[in-house]
């Protein structure tokens, strides 16, 4: 049984004929210019499958010109799997993303360096003693590999999360960059039972990572049955470049047979066109090469269409997720993702305040609401996120599931059967006939059936708002429950066969809970 | 067994079943008899009335109010409860009269003269009734005069008003005046309720309270009774 997440009407912003035009025009720009790309494996796998390759020198490096014909792109996508299942500890956490089914999961995400811890402070009116307020202090200070298993703690028992991405860099001390991929992946995976999707730091971790996924499902097949994790790659730099590093990370994991997003995020402006069509035309092309080289590595490897565009912010040039058209080109990709009946990775969430409160509900709402309504089948939807993704506060999570559990009674279908019309009609009759005319014991069974949506679970008394504090309580609550860790004979394995992983995240061994 | 018929009544008051064709919230309980069956049963039983209303009904409704208290059950759910209490006490009317035990009072409810707007009256008569009040309901739109008449006869212990608009709010006074004329304001308690009155309100007109709401009629109510024994 699978995560059911919510199934949308999907919102359409592109007529099907712009659909085909950004299509065509991707595909001309992949054949003139084509692709730089600066992994010489990557070129030689286009060359010996048919596209035009030829040297090239840019800033002193060594780089191909990819010319990619549209054939070539096309067999690509005939190849990649169109329904693409993320596995999970719990098999019931598992997602069946569908390319064709515009059903959406909820994912955390982005690896930021700052963890913003919260408290509250008493404050007592000077002029009336009897009157005293709480408020919330904040306070930024670097990420640290216990923070991680505390979110990845948080994030098992938020209700409409659906699968977990690393939402903190872990900047320990005794954290290097040979043992940063093992801690992040085992203190995520042993602190939640959803699917988890990981981010290489380095290339030569790879196996590390595998190998302790294999420990826990109980063996290579089984984890290709039960992908408990997978990858996301982003492995090219905009406008229309192959990175060296990522494109080999890129090319072993496809290798190894395991789910991975293709992922390009072009800035709107500076990396990318800044007009619609132009951003589109151009992230299409980068993230159908990416897509295309998984399946020229090795064919039905699992991948999903993934982009992060956004526009720049006129001021400074930095990202501007706020600004509607970076809702309109994440729409935009879901509907390109679709055309090719590919699963979708996709933003929505990411807003520009430092701390939790009125202005990062706002900011983040538009967008959540609009792009789910698009129907991408993964949505990093920045759990906790603020700051432009640069912070991460537990607080801030608690916020959005609340928002999320809103927006999924918002965006789900209607229900008008005929059925449905009958036992309306029979109610109506019912009702009329009584004396006191109401409807409310109809509400019970809705209600106990999750059909309704609930108030706002922070709501203060009267005047009073108390948001923050109530959600503070929850914040609390939610760490305080279990979570199921790797048991204690895998738990063990793991650190005897798997090197690098710190002493201090075996909760056996400390008797320690994250 | 009777202790099993009381267990029993409780618990589907707390489930809200008033019959059993109602479902409650577990759904285990769905065909089995509801508090109106279980009543009958009682008195069949041979259970004396005050333990059938205090060891089934009134039991079960202080379980119900905890639920709501801590926000476990919305006001549907207590308002199934209520109408499961208010049908049984129905039932136990004629029994209750021939042995001369006493309801815990008598309360009239009505909107005023020129209003229509009955939903928040309706739900205060079932949360009442639920509580173990005998209610008469005289409906919306009720003239003054057919408000005085009925304190005349039915001699209920409160009266309760309710107004939506402020146009009809003004009546509630009205019906105050009518009732010192007609020498019965020191008969009964008149509470009054609705969007458009307010605590302010009540004392203006020297109505007796102002109830937010039902279970805050509930409160007055057995306060004012509790201090009356």
């Amino acid at each position: 049984m699978a995560r059911q997440g919510i199934l949308v009407e999907p919102y359409q912003r592109l007529k099907p004929e712009q659909v085909e035009r950004i299509h065509q025009a991707s595909l001309a720009i992949l054949t003139d210019p084509g692709m730089v790309c600066f992994n010489r494996t990557a070129a030689d796998i286009f060359g010996d499958s048919g596209a035009e390759v030829s040297s090239i020198e840019q800033g002193g490096a060594a780089c191909w010109l990819l010319k990619i014909p549209g054939k070539v792109v096309s067999e690509a996508l005939q190849a990649a799997p169109k329904v693409v299942k993320l596995g999970a500890r719990d098999e019931n956490n598992c997602l069946i993303l569908d390319g064709s089914e515009p059903r959406v999961h909820f994912v955390s995400g982005s690896e930021t360096n700052i963890w913003l811890d919260v408290d509250f402070q008493t404050y007592v009116k000077k002029s009336d003693p009897n009157i005293a307020v709480m408020l919330p202090e904040f306070h930024r200070r670097r990420g640290t590999v216990l923070d991680l298993c505390q979110a990845s703690h948080l994030c098992e028992h938020l209700e409409t999360l659906d699968a977990f991405i690393r939402p903190v860099n872990i900047q320990d001390k005794d954290i290097t960059e040979d043992n940063k991929d093992v801690n992040k992946c085992f203190a995520s995976l042993n602190n939640t039972t959803k699917h988890v999707m990981v981010g290489l730091t380095s290339l030569k971790q790879l196996d590390n990572v595998v190998n302790m996924a294999k420990l826990i499902v109980g063996g290579e097949e089984e984890l290709k049955e039960n992908p408990i994790i997978s990858f996301i790659t982003c492995l090219v730099k905009s406008p229309l470049q192959f990175v060296e590093d990522t494109t080999q990370t890129l090319i072993e994991i496809c290798q190894r047979g395991l789910p991975v997003v293709v992922s390009s995020a072009p800035q709107a402006g500076t990396t990318a066109p800044i007009k619609e069509d132009g951003i589109m035309a151009q992230i299409n092309a980068e993230v159908l090469a990416g897509i295309t080289l998984s399946q020229l590595v090795s064919k039905g490897t699992p991948v999903l269409y993934g982009t992060v565009p956004v526009r720049a912010r006129l001021d400074n040039l930095n990202d501007s997720y706020g600004a509607p058209e970076s809702s309109q080109y994440n729409i935009d990709c879901v509907q390109m993702a679709r055309f090719y009946k590919l699963p979708c990775y996709s933003t929505a969430g990411v807003c520009d305040t430092k701390i939790p409160g009125i202005q990062s509900s706002i900011e983040r709402l538009f967008s959540d609401i609009l792009v789910t309504l698009s129907g991408p089948q993964y949505l990093h939807c920045a759990y906790g996120l603020l700051d432009g993704n640069s912070t991460f506060c537990l607080l801030q999570a608690v916020l959005d599931d609340a928002h999320f559990q809103m927006i999924k009674f918002f965006v789900r279908p209607p229900w008008v059967s005929q059925a449905e019309i009958d036992d309306t009609l029979k109610q109506v009759r019912e009702v009329v006939a009584t004396p006191q005319k109401l409807y409310i014991r109809y509400i019970r069974p809705m209600l106990r059936s999750g059909q309704l949506s609930m108030s706002y679970p922070f709501e203060g008394d009267e005047e009073t708002d108390n948001v923050l504090a109530l959600a503070y309580e929850r914040m609390k609550q939610l760490l305080s429950q279990p979570v199921e860790h790797i048991n204690p004979v895998t738990t063990s394995r793991i650190f005897q066969e798997i090197p690098g992983i710190l002493p201090r995240l075996n909760v056996y061994e400390n008797r320690r809970e994250q | 067994m009777s202790e099993d018929i009381l267990a029993l009544l409780k618990e589907n008051v707390i489930q809200g079943r008033r019959t059993q064709d109602d479902e409650g919230i577990d759904d285990s309980m769905s065909g089995k008899p509801g508090v109106l069956e279980l009543t009958q049963l009682a008195l069949e039983n041979n259970i004396s009335l005050e333990t059938i209303i205090m060891q089934g009904l009134t039991a079960g409704m202080q379980v119900v109010g905890e639920k709501f208290t801590t926000k476990e059950y919305f006001i549907p759910d207590m308002l199934a409860s209520a109408e499961a209490v208010g049908g049984a006490m129905d039932m136990l009317k004629p029994h209750l009269e021939a042995s001369n035990v006493a309801t815990k009072g008598k309360f009239a409810i009505a909107t005023v003269k020129g209003d229509i707007h009955d939903i928040g009256k309706n739900i205060v008569a079932i949360l009442l009734r639920g509580a173990g009040y005998e209610v008469n309901d005289l409906g919306t739109d009720v003239p003054t005069e057919k408000i005085v008449e009925v304190i005349k006869e039915y001699k209920p212990d409160f009266l309760g008003l309710s107004a939506l608009l402020t146009t009809t709010m003004i009546i509630m006074g009205e019906i105050i005046e009518a009732l010192k004329e007609n020498g019965l304001r020191d008969k009964v308690k008149v509470l009054i309720g609705g969007a458009a009155v307010s605590d302010e309100y009540a004392q203006e007109i020297g109505a007796d309270a102002y109830c937010v709401d039902g279970f805050h009629a509930i409160k007055i109510l057995d306060a004012s009774q509790e201090a009356k024994a």
